[in-house]
């Protein structure tokens, strides 16, 4: 391929926000205190210039290019503006919250970028090694936001647990890899899928190497039994971090899902053995799903609880991811869309709700919310039920398409088991709506949030309702970005 | 016939707006919530007269019809339309809800915009459940329902409304999930989520009993049907006035509706393998819960168990008619059980609105639901004594007033399907009479029963105009139901006709 700067077009998106990480980065460092808003502004401004590159530089026709290492298509286009609307929200939410911390710091928005840019090379991943070293970016951003708060024991402990169990994560993924490279001589998606299909490989090597891939995307995803990590992370990071590393990583995840399982390893599906990894992803789903709702029930602690229905509604995407192609990975996308902006407009009313020295982070905190502040509680509710999937919110489609994908894929029993954990599951969002609505507040402070925090939370709650009435908008995008595939 | 403009989005939506504006209005000036309110659900009810006026009884097709994409890549459209079964249940919703805005005007201190709000949204998002005519459009609506019922119990409701509204969400929330697995497999076997398609989908016995189970489980708990009635009285007891109203008066149609709509029509061959179940529950409802309604000592409760025994003499209509056309003795008389059902329904829907609406009169004025805290009420309230007196005789099912009506056409129907059940039926006649009755006497007559009842004033200019309103209603249906019978005629007709031919 001859080199030229037009053929680098494509990865526009990701030069205009590595650009910019730099230019903040070294503009950070002459800001005094005072003026670390502009940081905050160019932060913003960078991931919307982001969102505009994606959208200017995008084509009709999915395009590869770094030799077969990355690739740009419509899914990668959809899952990065999504990502980074997500990104644009979790960052809004944290501005007060660290300001009133005295954790204002440009670091906050580097690591996030950084973090972002991992995922969109993640997203963008046509192989082993760019999806790995998007990973990695990411991962050591995430190690270093789960700290930021370098006073907080919990927050550092709970950076040690995800570092560790990480690492051992990233080592099980590398050494999957390792045997599928092994076994096919491919690290590109395209020549493992082929090699696979050639049935000319070592079945035995492949399967090795697909059970540690598999642990190493449920761990990303958080999925039961390689969750252990996400309740006390969840817990033990400050809330804006939680918003962040609760909601965007997992449409990275997605992506890395079903690059490495529907795109490479496509041919180890259902008819080789048991069921292929589809069967894997049925049991870690089923898994999630109960364990997820269960436990959820009796957490008081809400970002525990919230860890504990991010699990389930893992378990809600890997239904959508093995009932495979046709309805089932498009479902997924929608639902893990919606769960990521669902789950940011959750952590970040919490953040909104907790003001110097007091952490909003129990169910009591909650308590007469709708007396203290009728609107918020109104889209802390939203969100709320979009969780538990009650229509007319938006969180009842994600679940009904992928009800719908299995149903069609002749699993109705999943669908059943998906429903029931679903009933168990809206009584712990009750359990909040009732705190804030049926309950006497405890403090009658006022919330303090910020102008740019109150629009957020807004058209984060807005959106629930939006979606939920006009699914079909970001349906058509999903299911046109699975059949470009 | 299709209407010039859509009536039924109209009627739909104009509730929602405009709880939504009274929400926004909020608590600052709650007199201009209050009346903004009343405009907005006397505004709809006028609307939704055209329905009547319009309404062509001469065919059972789907009128007043709205079509148009919604969800295009999953084939759900936004279809709306109703038939001589929904329309007067429509009109119903639009006429309650007034009436529940003006019982609801000085009780509801609280935050009343959002009070309002949620019984205006409500309003709104019942009328579409009676309208969809697309399975996933009606579903949207059905949980809907929830999320305002759930609050109206949690927010204004008694000191265990918490418990009460918890179970309320979860108890239909479970029933109705299988319902959405139900629709979802006949969405694939079917291609569209059309209601009327899956009418004529081929099933075989064994999906259709499964189906049937499915929708059971909503509509059973909706209705509800014993023994999946436990939620009814805790709601009721701890629900405000209004809610009450809205929850005995409305959405315990939605259930019988839903048999109507889907269990019959869709899967005909399992409902009439499975008749006898439900016709069983149907009579412990109204036998067996009819006793348990005797011996309550909380009058909400006591309506709320008279509720549930009502309605069990609607989903017996509903299935009796399995057993009338398997008779061969009788040759017609299948109609007669599911329009005495609908009868049963709509006069219900008058009756048990204003049972509670008089308990909430003495409730606001004594704060207690206790019947042993009254006694001789007629001294201090003469007016309103009358009222309940005609309310209560009403529900005891006397001729001349609505609740005879349904009653005697679904005992006539269970005559020509099998004594027994017509005799067991019928026992409603004397148990429903006796806790009634029984209620009322220890409640409104006698000598005066303490001091708090000898200081009660009488009901005000406000209440006389919703009790007033609800008499005529009840008088009307007692002594006229052929208008009422006429409209549903033809589709109730064709529905008998579609079941009566086997999908198998």
């Amino acid at each position: 391929m001859e080199y030229n700067a037009s053929t680098l077009l494509p990865l526009l998106p990701e030069i205009v926000l590595l650009s910019a990480i730099a230019v903040i980065l070294i503009v950070d460092l002459f800001l005094d205190q005072a003026k670390r808003f502009f940081t905050y502004g160019l932060s913003l401004a960078a991931l919307v210039a982001t969102i505009a590159a994606v959208m200017a530089s995008g084509s009709d026709h999915s395009q590869t290019l770094m030799y077969g290492a990355y690739v740009r298509d419509a899914m990668s286009d959809v899952l990065k503006i999504s990502l980074l609307s997500v990104g644009i929200f979790a960052f809004v939410y944290a501005r007060s919250y660290l300001l009133e911390r005295g954790l204002f710091k440009g670091e906050f928005y580097i690591l996030g970028m950084m973090a972002i840019l991992g995922m969109m090379i993640m997203v963008s991943a046509a192989g082993f090694l760019s999806l790995y070293l998007g990973l990695e970016l990411l991962a050591l951003s995430l190690y270093a936001l789960v700290a930021f708060d370098n006073k907080s024991k919990s927050g550092s402990e709970a950076a040690m647990k995800y570092f560790v169990l990480g690492a051992l994560a990233s080592g099980m993924l590398l050494y999957g890899i390792s045997m599928i490279y092994g076994g096919t001589g491919m690290l590109d998606f395209a020549g493992v899928a082929k090699a696979v299909a050639s049935g000319e490989t070592d079945k035995t090597v492949l399967t090795f190497g697909l059970v540690f891939v598999l642990i190493g995307i449920a761990f990303k995803f958080g999925a039961v039994p390689f969750h252990m990590w996400a309740p006390d992370v969840y817990q033990g990071a400050p809330v804006v971090v939680t918003a962040f590393l609760g909601s965007v990583p997992k449409i990275a995840a997605f992506a890395m899902a079903m690059r490495i399982l529907a795109q490479g390893l496509g041919g180890l599906g259902p008819d080789m053995g048991w069921e292929g990894w589809q069967g894997m992803l049925m049991i870690l789903a089923v898994l999630s799903l109960a364990l997820g709702n269960i436990v959820a029930l009796v957490q008081d602690n809400i970002k525990r609880m919230l860890a504990y229905s991010t699990i389930s509604h893992v378990g809600f995407i890997f239904l959508g991811l093995l009932a495979g192609a046709g309805k089932g990975y498009s479902s997924a996308m929608f639902y893990t869309i919606i769960y990521a902006l669902t789950a940011v407009g959750g952590f970040g009313l919490l953040a909104i709700l907790s003001r110097k020295g007091v952490e909003a982070e129990y169910i009591h905190d909650l308590k007469g919310l709708n007396q203290r502040s009728p609107w918020l509680a109104l889209m802390m509710m939203l969100i709320l039920f979009s969780m538990a999937g009650v229509p007319p919110t938006v969180g009842f489609f994600a679940k009904l398409f992928v009800l719908d994908a299995l149903v069609n894929a002749g699993m109705l029993w999943l669908a059943l088991v998906a429903v029931f954990f679903s009933v168990i599951g809206a009584y712990y969002y009750l359990r909040v709506v009732k705190a804030m609505y049926f309950d006497k507040p405890i403090s009658q402070a006022a919330i303090t949030a910020g102008t740019d925090a109150r629009i957020a939370i807004s058209l984060n709650g807005l959106a629930m309702l939006y979606y939920g009435i006009f699914p079909a908008s970001l349906l058509t995008l999903c299911q046109a970005a699975i059949q470009s595939l | 016939m299709s209407a010039d403009w859509p009536i039924l989005s109209a009627i739909i939506w104009l509730p929602v707006l405009g709880g939504l504006l009274v929400l926004f209005s909020g608590d600052k000036a709650p007199n201009v919530s209050r009346w903004l309110a009343l405009a907005v659900a006397v505004l709809t009810f006028l609307i939704s007269i055209p329905l009547w006026t319009g309404f062509d009884a001469s065919t059972a097709a789907m009128q007043f019809e709205e079509n148009i994409p919604w969800i295009e890549s999953f084939k759900v459209n936004y279809h709306l339309g109703v038939d001589g079964i929904s329309m007067p249940l429509i009109l119903l919703t639009t006429f309650i809800t007034i009436l529940v805005v003006i019982a609801g005007w000085q009780v509801i201190q609280y935050k009343p915009s959002q009070y309002m709000a949620a019984f205006l949204i409500m309003e709104g998002v019942m009328v579409g459940v009676f309208a969809a005519l697309d399975a996933m459009l009606f579903y949207v609506f059905w949980e809907a329902m929830l999320i305002p019922m759930f609050l109206i119990i949690g927010i204004w409701g008694g000191p265990n409304r918490v418990y009460a509204t918890i179970k309320f969400f979860l108890y239909t929330f479970l029933g109705s999930v299988f319902m959405l697995v139900a629709l979802v497999y006949m969405y694939f076997q079917s291609g569209s989520m059309e209601i009327l398609g899956f009418h004529t989908l081929k099933l075989g016995l064994t999906e259709q009993i499964l189906i049937f189970l499915a929708f059971l489980a909503a509509f059973a708990v909706k209705v509800p049907m014993w023994p999946v009635h436990t939620w009814l009285p805790d709601a009721h007891v701890e629900a405000p006035t209004g809610g009450s109203v809205i929850l005995a008066a409305i959405m315990l149609k939605i259930g019988g509706y839903g048999f109507l709509r889907f269990s019959l029509p869709i899967t005909p061959d399992a409902s009439s393998h499975l008749d006898w179940l439900i016709i069983a529950m149907s009579l412990i409802a109204v036998v067996y819960i009819g006793f348990v309604a005797l011996v309550q000592k909380d009058m909400k409760k006591l309506i709320a168990y008279s509720s549930i025994a009502h309605m069990g003499f609607v989903t017996l209509g509903f299935f009796i008619v399995f057993m009338i056309a398997a008779n061969p003795e009788v040759q017609t008389g299948a109609i007669l059980g599911v329009q005495g059902g609908m009868v049963q329904m709509v006069s219900h829907g008058f009756i048990s609105a204003a049972m509670f609406l008089c308990v909430g009169v003495l409730y606001d004025r004594m704060h207690s639901r206790e019947i042993a805290d009254y006694g001789g009420v007629v001294n201090t309230m003469p007016w309103f004594a009358a009222f309940m007196v005609f309310f209560a005789m009403a529900n005891a099912g006397l001729p001349g007033t609505s609740g005879f009506v349904g009653e005697f056409m679904v005992i006539l129907a269970s005559f020509r399907a099998d004594f027994w059940f017509a005799f067991l039926a019928a026992t409603t006649l004397i148990i429903g009479a006796a806790y009634t009755l029984w209620m009322v006497k220890r409640v409104v007559f006698g000598d005066v029963g303490n001091d708090r009842v000898a200081a009660l004033q009488d009901v005000n200019k406000r209440e006389v105009l919703v009790l007033g309103s609800l008499t005529l209603a009840v008088l009307a249906l007692g002594l006229w139901p052929e208008p009422l019978v006429k409209v549903m005629d033809a589709s109730i007709t064709n529905l008998v006709n579609h079941i009566a031919v086997s999908k198998l």
